[in-house]
């Protein structure tokens, strides 16, 4: 056997293969992306008509169109229709939402005393984003700040009064953004440990306790927040003892702060059966009472794993505060609507653009809740997650 | 038995004191919390009742026969103003299923379709399915009706110069026109061959199972079960001589006559409902998908399943189990949600019940039945879909 004989084996190498197309460039992208098999290139185009359909008109609208500037309504309307602009012209009515931007936020809470909101606004932000950021100290001091003592500074300066010497300001008065932002920061602050009591009290022991949580949690639960806030307007002043009247603003609150803890209760009680009943075992081992157990060892635990859960109940709450305006509140939307036949605004494109206003100011406000709360997820995340 | 004669003497009983004995708590706490409910309750009552006394209100359901004295806007069984308060009742209630019941359907079908379409690999419908899902997802459904209602329908032509669509249907701010089918004779055997129809399919179901169990060979089901249920009734209208004429619209000089309405106020409640349910619909559906393990679609695969198959077999009946659970409680919301058609003046059921708790001012009465039919929807929701998803649930050893 001499040497070279075997032709069959190759002596040179191979050259190197071309990268796979997808990592090359725009036109591998695209190829697995948006054109892989014959399917997905029909659904590209349906998606491209669908955006060619739709997005001019819509941008159309939004922006060129658009009439920003002007302090009546003939800036949006066509001449036609009395205003100004060519006939059949379309375009977002801008101008009305810069107009009355101040009663959005405010309602019809005095000019003069506006600064109070704004400051209790501010207190709001100075003492909410030191908790919402983890690596901030003092945690537990700011807590009872922000759900002790803010809220009943916060009533203070909102209502007023002769003893504190500033003028009073009736909750009939409130309203705008001001009043869903009131709304929702209350039912989350009395939502939250309600639904806590709630859940411990269903997955309690105590037959007659358990079954007056269910009860509670599941009435309220089966009926329409529509229907308990209109039960907290009839029923509540009939439940108090002759004379005594009950605040339409109190009545709403105390509505929605029912309506979320009987949902609360609920994502916490997931919670609490997530959490292996070795945990409760091992407390009671130790020697530890019901509430050091609940609150040292169940409830932390408990807590992290339904963050996600909570925070959409807190988004849920948040946008069923729009509610209140069918028993006659003037939240955010409410007010805006009742722009929508005000003489100096009334155009046909004034709602559809109050409507788009209220529309982006909520979903920037629940946006940013279910981002916040993707990112605790992973910032709690460690590693135990089954 | 001779240890225990051993052992130490147990501890003296008496020496424990009642606070360190749990059963002894856990009664005090509960006849201490059943006092404080019982006194509350009792509290309450009286204040009621003297309240009532004091406003001269009659209690009692009689109420119910009077003569309710104002209109609905659409109503699916004869209504008028004289008709009495417990038929506004009933009228509410049916126009609260209605829109239930055809939100339920679009909500599932469109969810469905843009959670399938969220999991597309086609990168340009996954990013439309997600900008649909988060625009709805973070706005009330409130603001969905009214942008349907205020901003959309109401810019709508008047009637006289109503847009008109194909098959004579006329679009303007009063609504849908529509021509009005109208049965003729012998039209009742239509709905007869229906669930007879139903049934057969059914049957056929359960016989293509056996014998696909006995000999292991497939017909295509769904496709037969689909050419009977559709099928038998197209048969049996023809058999009858197609006893179906329309009552067309007409265009008049300020209005359109004829027809049958849709009244916007329906349409722009079916239309957020349905969109905005179907954004969450959508979120499950994409969870329920992904919850199916990789190894799952994997061995399907390595069994020589065809993906369509894999899909079918698989993935659809696992995630199907995933998706239930939370699927009933959107359908739950939806239902509930319809209540806020009293936003755009829709006859549902909490719209009739307050106009008719604000024209008798029999505030408990009015609540209590309110309350007890919106809790036996959900009861009977809830107990269908436990009954569905037992059945659906895993069967394990």
């Amino acid at each position: 056997m001499s040497d070279n004989t075997l032709s069959y084996v190759r002596a040179d190498m191979l050259g190197a293969e071309p990268p796979p197309i997808s990592n090359k460039s725009v036109a591998g992208w695209l190829q697995t992306n948006l054109l892989a098999t014959p399917k997905d290139v029909v659904l590209t185009i349906i998606a491209l008509a669908v955006l060619a359909f739709t997005l001019p008109g819509i941008i159309n609208w939004l922006f060129i169109q658009a009439s920003w500037v002007g302090s009546d309504r003939s800036v949006c309307a066509t001449i036609a229709q009395g205003g100004i602009q060519p006939d059949g012209w379309k375009g977002a009515c801008w101008a009305f939402v810069q107009d009355r931007f101040q009663q959005f936020i405010f309602g019809r809470y005095p000019i003069d005393e506006r600064w109070r909101v704004i400051l209790v606004g501010l207190m709001l932000i100075v003492l909410l984003v030191p908790l919402l950021i983890p690596k901030l100290p003092h945690k537990t001091i700011n807590a009872v700040l922000l759900f002790v003592v803010f809220p009943i500074v916060a009533f203070v300066l909102l209502r007023g009064g002769d003893f504190v010497g500033l003028q009073r300001v009736d909750t009939p008065l409130w309203g705008g953004m001001m009043v869903t932002l009131i709304l929702s920061f209350v039912g989350i602050a009395v939502s939250f440990p309600f639904g806590i009591l709630l859940a411990l009290g269903r997955r309690s022991n105590m037959p007659i306790v358990k079954m007056f949580c269910v009860i509670f949690i599941e009435v309220i639960r089966g009926v329409p927040l529509v229907m308990v806030l209109f039960m907290a307007n009839v029923m509540l002043p009939l439940f108090l003892p002759v004379g005594w009247t009950i605040d339409n603003f109190l009545r709403a609150v105390v509505g929605v702060a029912l309506f979320a803890s009987a949902y609360m209760a609920e994502v916490i009680r997931g919670g609490l059966q997530a959490i292996p009943k070795g945990q409760a075992e091992g407390a009671d081992s130790l020697g530890l009472s019901y509430w050091q157990k609940t609150r040292l060892i169940i409830l932390p635990q408990a807590i992290k794993v339904v963050i996600p859960g909570i925070v959409n109940t807190f988004i849920g709450l948040f946008k069923d505060t729009s509610l209140v305006s069918i028993i006659g509140m003037f939240d955010l939307l409410n007010i805006i609507r009742l722009n929508f036949a005000d003489t100096t605004w009334i155009t046909p494109m004034t709602p559809l653009t109050g409507l788009v206003f209220a529309g982006f100011v909520f979903w920037i406000f629940c946006f940013g809740m279910s981002r916040y709360s993707a990112f605790m997820e992973r910032h709690l995340d460690t590693g135990h997650k089954r | 038995m001779t240890d225990s004669t051993v052992t130490a003497p147990p501890p003296k009983r008496e020496t424990k004191s009642l606070i360190y004995d749990p059963k002894a708590r856990s009664i005090f706490f509960q006849v201490l919390t059943l006092v404080g409910v019982v006194v509350a309750v009792m509290w309450i009552a009286h204040n009621v009742s003297s309240n009532l006394a004091r406003t001269n209100t009659a209690s009692g359901y009689g109420f119910l026969n009077g003569r309710s004295g104002f209109d609905v806007g659409q109503s699916l069984i004869a209504y008028s103003s004289d008709s009495t308060y417990g038929r506004a009742i009933l009228v509410g209630l049916l126009n609260t299923l209605l829109i239930a019941v055809t939100g339920i359907i679009t909500a599932t079908i469109v969810g469905f379709i843009i959670g399938i379409g969220r999991l597309s690999k086609n990168w340009l419908i996954a990013k439309l399915c997600m900008v649909y899902v988060e625009i709805f997802r973070n706005i009330p459904p409130l603001l969905v009706i009214f942008f349907w209602y205020s901003g959309v329908l109401a810019v709508l032509p008047q009637p006289r110069d109503a847009i008109q669509g194909p098959l004579s249907t006329f679009l303007s701010n009063r609504g849908l026109t529509f021509p009005y089918p109208i049965w003729g004779d012998g039209a009742s055997v239509i709905p007869i061959a229906f669930v007879i129809a139903v049934i057969g399919a059914i049957g056929f179901a359960v016989w293509q199972k056996k014998r696909q169990m006995a000999t292991g060979k497939q017909l295509p089901t769904g496709w037969i079960s689909a050419a009977i249920i559709i099928g038998l009734p197209l048969l049996a209208f023809l058999a009858v001589g197609a006893p179906l004429t329309f009552d067309y619209p007409v265009e008049g000089r300020f209005n359109l006559s004829g027809g049958g309405t849709i009244r916007p106020e329906f349409v722009a409640l079916y239309l957020a409902l349905s969109l905005y349910t179907a954004a969450f619909i959508a979120e499950i559906i994409r969870a329920g998908i992904k919850g199916v393990g990789k190894g799952q679609t994997e061995a399907a695969a390595a069994l020589g399943l065809q993906p369509n198959k894999t899909t079918q077999l698989v993935v659809v009946p696992q995630a199907f189990r995933i998706i239930i659970p939370p699927l009933t409680s959107q359908y739950l919301n939806l239902t509930k949600n319809s209540s806020l058609g009293v936003a755009i003046g829709f006859p549902e059921l909490f719209s009739t019940g307050s106009t008719s708790l604000n024209q008798t001012g029999q505030a408990v009465e009015m609540i209590s039945i309110m309350l007890a039919i919106y809790l036996t929807i959900s009861i009977l929701t809830s107990l269908f879909m436990n009954w569905f998803n037992a059945k659906m649930a895993l069967v394990e050893r």
